[in-house]
């Protein structure tokens, strides 16, 4: 670990995502959606879901933002689809409790891949980046077509 | 970085030293730490310098000694803290070169500044179909204060466009400037690109259509010399936190024929001169028609020792050097692989706005954040200006009479840095 770098923050898989980012781009047939704002930095995302029944079939998002939050809207539609609704609002829960530092070991281990960014809590400005994906999740669930900000 | 970024105008002469920026730089407590193991290079000037001891000094002195309420005690600390006040208009007065402390409104920096002509000049001059002319390279706080009075007034808000390397399109102002034009408000220096607007010409040409001409010099009060009655602007503000001073305040000029002819912007103990239960207030005379409630004491009395400081080096000589760090800093990051400067103007202050390919200019500040070197990666609240020049956002380093080479050579390092993380 090389504080200097960064390497808390950007850990290899949260950087290969930020690179690559999975589930890029636009959703045809989406059955819920909404958009969130960072007015911080002027990043957005949109998020793009597919619910067949209770089942999330597929997510996408959209949009442009850093590292952070690139990776952080590419692992969340990763781990989303073939989820149930519950089980999408338990692991928003659980990924803000990693966000706040709060995150035990069963939360940890419930979170798999998305613990990579569980160093983001040691840089406050950069949680809102982690969040806004997670934000916006919640507001496309709630099927409201609010869009979110993290202020 | 041509033209030292000094608008052609010289810094008026005194008994100033010859200028040291290893001694400036001892005068600065808070450059003295490190930040995650390594030495502070502050290079986010332009969002807020840091202070010297000798402002931080003259705060708490007046803490401890002189604080009271100002013009209505009969006791000797009201009378002690009326005069340092004043004073400190008077020193704010000759530094500006405004004709007389008058002229000089104390405000909490220069959004409230900019709010305060909108809402009284504004107001009373603005109306429905009426047009105010701003610059696509302003601060937001030189723009949504507009929007607002234009929404309300129905108004329209007119926007001089700037060229691809972000100066004023001098051209499409002088045909901007139309018979509805109530007012032009435009920056000294662009925030987020450094440019340096030519005041003096544009004031000339919106004076000849007989616009008047409010100026956001939040960017030039620490870099450029002010000469107001030079610039010929009717209005001009800034912010004592980007000279060395204190938050929380500032200073608006008004010429007195504008401020005499303008309504109060707030109303409040301070800023009248009688008040009856029958009859309406009747107004103070100026500038305390416009310091409605006890004013911030503290910022004034810091916002006159930053000044006293500024003048004690040769400022010419710290232009000069200010503008050589953020050349060096210009030519060795424009040889890093994949950075653009952003912001080419051929006058620029001491603004250093880049973007690197792939990389988000937040996780560049971030990084360079690890490595103990600060700058701002954002907006910089110029949402406008970044659009017409095609990016979402930039980093900026920008600098102040304290940085020296090694700060450059932090920043050089540290960007080396981003490049193997996000290699």
């Amino acid at each position: 670990m090389n504080d200097a770098r960064g390497d808390d923050l950007y850990q290899t898989l949260v950087l290969d995502h930020g690179r690559n980012p999975r589930h890029r781009g636009a959703l045809a047939g989406a059955t819920h959606s909404a958009r969130g704002d960072n007015p911080f930095c002027g990043d957005r995302v949109t998020v793009a879901l597919l619910l067949d029944g209770d089942r999330i079939a597929d997510a996408r998002f959209d949009g442009a933002g850093c590292a952070i939050s690139t990776a952080s809207a590419s692992m969340m539609t990763s781990a989303l689809v073939g989820r149930t609704r519950a089980e999408a609002e338990s692991l928003c829960r659980d990924f803000e409790d990693l966000l706040a530092g709060g995150a035990d070991d069963t939360t940890t281990a419930a979170l798999g891949e998305l613990g990579a960014f569980a160093g983001v809590r040691r840089y406050p400005v950069r949680v809102k980046c982690a969040r806004l994906p997670w934000q916006t999740l919640v507001a496309a669930l709630a099927g409201t077509g609010a869009s979110v900000t993290t202020e | 970085m041509t033209g030292g970024g000094s608008g052609g105008e010289p810094f008026p002469g005194g008994r100033a030293e010859r200028f040291q920026p290893e001694r400036a730089r001892a005068d600065f407590p808070a450059l003295s730490q490190q930040v995650h193991g390594r030495p502070l290079a502050y290079l986010d000037n332009a969002a807020t310098t840091q202070m010297p001891a000798a402002v931080i000094d003259a705060v708490a002195a007046f803490g401890r000694a002189d604080r009271a309420n100002v013009h209505r005690g009969v006791h000797t600390l009201s009378e002690r803290a009326t005069a340092a006040y004043e004073a400190a208009r008077a020193t704010v007065q000759r530094f500006i070169n405004a004709r007389a402390a008058r002229e000089i409104v104390f405000v909490r920096g220069t959004t409230e500044a900019i709010n305060l002509v909108a809402q009284s000049f504004g107001r009373a001059h603005v109306g429905a179909g009426d047009e105010v002319l701003v610059t696509a390279m302003e601060h937001h706080s030189n723009l949504v204060p507009w929007q607002m009075l234009c929404a309300e007034r129905q108004a329209r808000l007119r926007v001089v466009p700037i060229t691809g390397a972000g100066e004023l399109r001098v051209d499409e102002l002088e045909a901007a400037l139309g018979p509805r034009t109530r007012l032009l408000a435009v920056a000294h220096v662009a925030n987020a690109i450094g440019t340096v607007n030519p005041i003096a010409a544009i004031v000339e040409r919106a004076h000849a259509r007989g616009v008047p001409v409010l100026v956001d010099g939040a960017q030039a009060v620490a870099h450029l010399p002010i000469d107001v009655q030079a610039l010929g602007c009717d209005f001009y503000a800034f912010s004592a936190h980007k000279m060395y001073g204190p938050t929380g305040i500032g200073a608006l000029y008004g010429r007195a024929e504008r401020l005499e002819a303008m309504a109060p912007f707030l109303g409040g103990g301070e800023m009248v001169s009688t008040v009856s239960l029958t009859d309406g207030p009747r107004w103070a005379p100026l500038p305390h028609k416009f310091e409605a409630g006890t004013p911030n004491l503290e910022g004034a009395i810091g916002l006159a020792a930053a000044i006293a400081y500024l003048e004690r080096w040769d400022r010419g000589a710290v232009a000069a050097h200010e503008q050589a760090l953020a050349a060096e800093a210009t030519a060795r990051m424009a040889a890093l692989p994949g950075v653009r400067m952003i912001g080419q103007a051929a006058e620029r202050a001491a603004i250093v706005s880049f973007v690197i390919d792939g990389v988000h200019p937040h996780d560049v500040g971030t990084i360079l954040d690890r490595h103990g070197v600060a700058i701002r990666a954002g907006h910089h609240c110029a949402q406008p200006l970044l659009e017409s020049l095609g990016v979402p956002a930039t980093a900026r380093a920008s600098f102040a009479l304290y940085n020296t080479r090694q700060d450059v050579d932090a920043l050089i390092e540290a960007l080396g840095a981003v490049r193997e993380v996000f290699a």
